[in-house]
């Protein structure tokens, strides 16, 4: 924010500032780096530690005190809890979930969202309302129904109960994100579209959906962060280990007999990987994130 | 946001809506139709995958039904169970109280905490973001796994660490004493830098400058310009926040599933996780209905007194 920073030095300038408060200042600026860093060390040090433990080799589990380094690189780690469990399977059916989600949310919540902001229909207030208000229900009230549907339908064991509910408008929150945003945008863009005689999908795609995209990339982030991590879907809805995803996998590994040896590399090695997708895409689209959230405004 | 309130007017008001739509100019019920038409699949979404399973659990949870068969009509011998005879519900109900009260205000004070650091345009603000942020974005089971790891009483780093200040760590997950603020502990260190820090910042980032200039031309300090501008300009944003983070706060069921499993000791037997047995473990579809219901209705009131008293601190602007 270089703007930003620019009317605080004009405000600091134009008023006379003593050697003592701007050593007070300095010292307070140092203050919070330092506090800065702390936290931000205290926040990725378990990740560090999944990491080195991911590297050791069985008998350096029981070290004590632990070291902070392993004795040496043992990528096999990786390959064998890539080859002795489904991993790959996991890791595939994961990412058709996510990316299933990711356009199904995105998609019907742009259209869905596209007819709150812009539309003039009776019943919209009330019915916005009354998505927002979803938003105050527990998963947990629908869970046992939406679980005894998709059984009746047979499709316990297949991805589709996690598949198809996101074609829905991709739930209230997204809705209500993108409507924020679309509302944001002038109006007159979209009207000068229709009265030169373009539909209304055709505006939708033509016009708003390129100014929207911040809010569909944070949008997108949400629900591929959403997906990936799920746990109790899968954990309901898939039993058999073929079908697992990473998450019930990793849980599903947590729980094998181990003739009482441990096998905390392998956790952490999976652990490793199954984070890593959401961390590699949040460094490449965190201005996005940020700044979607920004521009729609949330205040509640 | 009572949702028997609403739904019991929206049968005249769709009346009354359908009656406008034939008064239309031509124009404007073209309008109107696409609107209706582009609002389809959040209209069947609501019906299939909300709508229809409260109403089916409101049934089920008056009958006795384990997913073989056909649900048993019992009236209201679920709820009586659930009252009287159910030993762990209710201390599922009060530690998931006990968790939500020190989470909520915690993970609340702690993410704007965080926001507030990350908007003093600091060197390097987009690297401490990802570090804050990453943490949220480990799968929960992860977490849990990963922390159980860290948190090993003989073998883990942390305790070691205590153990170099002479003070010998606690047993954490395996303690009976101790589960429950461990889950706290994750449950704060994956939440404080996520989703709440980004809603934080973008409130902070939408106060308007001038109400800052405004403020250090009559001479108000740090703290005041925190106290008297950044608070009652972000209450909104907190608000939204407190919501969702009580909602999310009292269906703690992840950690607490994969890290303890509810133990020991119960310790850490949340009422989500409480629902989740009696339903997916024991199949008693039924009950767990039953329980969903009063978990829900709980959740609703809460819900409600909050938007109730938000009127005595939030402030939003522009308005009267």
């Amino acid at each position: 924010m270089p703007e930003q920073i620019g009317v605080l030095q004009a405000a600091s300038a134009g008023r006379q500032v003593s050697a003592g408060t701007r050593l007070s200042r300095s010292v307070g600026r140092v203050t919070l780096y330092a506090t800065v860093w702390v936290l931000g060390l205290l926040f990725a040090f378990p990740l560090y530690w999944a990491a080195i433990t991911s590297l050791k080799a069985e008998k350096e589990l029981y070290y004590f005190p632990p070291r902070f380094a392993p004795d040496a690189l043992l990528w096999t780690n990786y390959v064998e809890v890539a080859t002795k469990f489904p991993f790959l399977q996991w890791f595939l059916n994961t990412s058709t979930i996510t990316a299933l989600n990711v356009v199904g949310a995105t998609v019907t919540g742009t259209i869905v969202a596209y007819s709150f902001a812009r539309f003039r229909y009776p019943g919209r207030e009330l019915l916005f309302m009354i998505t927002l208000g979803t938003m105050m229900f527990p998963a947990q009230i629908t869970l046992i129904p939406t679980f005894i549907l998709f059984k009746l339908l047979g499709w316990v064991n297949t991805l589709y109960p996690l598949i198809i509910p996101p074609f829905f408008g991709g739930g209230a929150f997204t809705i209500f994100l993108l409507r924020q945003f679309i509302m944001s945008i002038p109006r007159d863009l979209d009207e000068a579209a229709v009265i030169d005689g373009a539909s209304y999908p055709r505006v939708l795609w033509s016009v708003l959906v390129p100014l929207t995209k911040p809010a569909l990339a944070t949008v997108a982030i949400i629900h591929f962060i959403g997906a990936w991590n799920d746990f109790l879907g899968p954990l309901i809805y898939l039993n058999k280990p073929k079908m697992m995803t990473l998450a019930v996998g990793l849980r599903y590994f947590q729980t094998q007999p181990s003739d009482g040896r441990r096998f905390d590399h392998y956790m952490m090695a999976m652990v490793v990987m199954t984070a890593l997708p959401c961390i590699i895409l949040f460094f490449l689209a965190q201005r996005y994130f940020v700044q979607g959230i920004v521009m729609s405004g949330i205040k509640g | 946001m009572g949702g028997e309130a609403t739904s019991a007017r929206a049968f005249p008001r769709a009346l009354t809506a359908a009656g406008k739509l034939f008064r239309m100019t031509p124009s404007a019920a073209r309008e109107a139709i696409w609107g209706y038409v582009f609002l389809i699949p959040w209209l069947l979404g609501l019906l299939i995958f909300m709508v229809g399973p409260i109403v089916a659990s409101f049934y089920l949870s008056f009958t006795e039904y384990s997913i073989l068969g056909t649900p048993k009509w019992i009236g209201i011998n679920n709820f009586v169970t659930a009252f009287t005879k159910d030993d762990l519900m209710w201390p599922s109900v009060g530690r998931t109280f006990v968790y939500a009260f020190a989470i909520v205000p915690l993970g609340l004070f702690g993410s704007l905490l965080l926001a507030v650091m990350l908007n003093q345009q600091l060197l390097g603000t987009s690297l401490y973001r990802t570090l804050f942020f990453m943490a949220n974005l480990i799968p929960i089971v992860a977490s849990a796994i990963l922390w159980t790891w860290m948190l090993h009483p003989k073998l883990g780093p942390v305790n070691w660490l205590i153990g170099q200040f002479g003070i010998e760590g606690p047993g954490w997950m395996a303690s009976p004493t101790w589960a429950l603020p461990t889950v706290i502990l994750i449950g704060l260190w994956s939440s404080l830098g996520g989703n709440r820090m980004i809603i934080f910042l973008a409130g902070l980032q939408g106060v308007p400058k001038e109400l800052y200039e405004a403020a250090e031309i009559d001479g108000a300090r740090q703290w005041d310009k925190f106290r008297n501008v950044t608070l009652p300009m972000i209450s909104p944003t907190m608000l939204f926040n407190l919501i969702l983070g009580v909602i999310g706060a009292l269906q703690v069921f992840n950690i607490a599933y994969v890290a303890t499993a509810g133990g020991p000791s119960y310790a850490t037997w949340f009422f989500a996780l409480h629902i989740y047995r009696q339903a997916f473990e024991y199949f008693r579809m039924g009950y767990g209905s039953a329980l969903a219901w009063l978990f829900t209705l709980i959740l609703l009131g809460l819900t409600y007194i909050q938007m109730r008293t938000a009127g005595r601190w939030v402030y939003y602007a522009g308005e009267q």
